[in-house]
């Protein structure tokens, strides 16, 4: 019960691992594509829990200024405004081209 | 500030993360996965509030829920979902992805449970006030900002992936 009462980093760490699971099931399984991005923003928010959970530990061994993991976070969320950007224009082509957002009718680049 | 009901606030907090997560990949409706995922991103800020990080905080408020889900919204309802609604949700290797996140949750539950006891039990505080100087202190200061260069490159990362986002809706490339 004292575990569990008692926030660690590691608390923030498991609830990071299973937002990326999350992400990672809705990635293999939906067909959807809209919703195949919002999973890979589910992954990134996961990997970003773990960088600012990780940045609280850093900060402990070196000082309140040692902010390394908050500024990788922030370069993750620039990331994935562009990753939406551009994977949002590749799904407005395809949706024009196909009249569908179903993952499994893009196999245009399939060999 | 001195935490107040740390433990209530987090279970609270990842909660409603782990269940929107789940309402994100589980609805049928592209805008209800867009509303769920919305309030993560939101309860994910207040979990950042509590790792002592009221910057990356905001800017998940600001860019995540009101910038890159504002998008998400619009592209649906720019597409027509009527068809997809009506279809199967889930493919074929839906069993297998299954399979696959099970084995990659084993292997975290295996590494945590092995290195539980590397992390320190208890967490300090930080000065909020201080924290937006510190992150623009390692951005932007000519003496202490070892990631100018990087903060350069990601400006020069959000001009590439405007020219391409707009090439990629054009009507005719």
């Amino acid at each position: 019960m004292d575990a569990l009462l008692n926030i660690s980093i590691l608390h923030y760490l498991v609830v990071g691992a299973a937002l990326f699971l999350l992400g990672v099931i809705g990635v293999l399984t939906r067909r959807n594509v809209v919703i195949v991005l919002m999973s890979i923003e589910l992954i990134l928010n996961a990997v970003n829990l773990n960088l600012v959970a990780f940045s609280h530990y850093w900060q402990g061994l070196h000082g309140p200024t040692a902010l390394h993991g908050q500024v990788f976070a922030i370069f993750v969320i620039t990331d994935a405004a562009a990753e939406a950007a551009v994977g949002l224009g590749i799904l407005i082509a395809f949706f024009r081209n196909k009249e569908t957002v179903n993952m499994d009718e893009v196999n245009l680049l399939k060999w | 500030m001195t935490p107040v009901a740390t433990p209530f606030f987090f279970y609270l907090l990842a909660g409603i993360m782990i269940i929107g997560g789940v309402l994100v990949i589980t609805r049928k409706n592209a805008v209800h996965s867009a509303l769920a995922l919305i309030s993560t991103l939101l309860a994910q800020a207040g979990l950042y509030l509590m790792l002592y990080a009221p910057f990356v905080a905001g800017v998940q408020i600001i860019l995540y829920a009101g910038g890159i889900m504002v998008l998400f919204l619009f592209v649906i309802m720019l597409i027509n979902l009527e068809r997809s609604i009506r279809e199967r949700q889930f493919n074929k290797q839906w069993l297998i992805g299954i399979v696959a996140a099970a084995a990659l949750g084993g292997l975290f539950i295996a590494v945590y449970t092995k290195g539980k006891t590397l992390f320190p039990a208890g967490r300090a505080t930080y000065a909020e006030s201080q924290n937006t100087q510190g992150v623009a202190s390692l951005l932007y200061d000519p003496h202490t900002g070892i990631y100018m260069f990087s903060f350069e490159i990601a400006s020069l990362l959000l001009l590439v992936a405007i020219i391409g986002a707009v090439v990629m809706a054009k009507k005719r490339i």
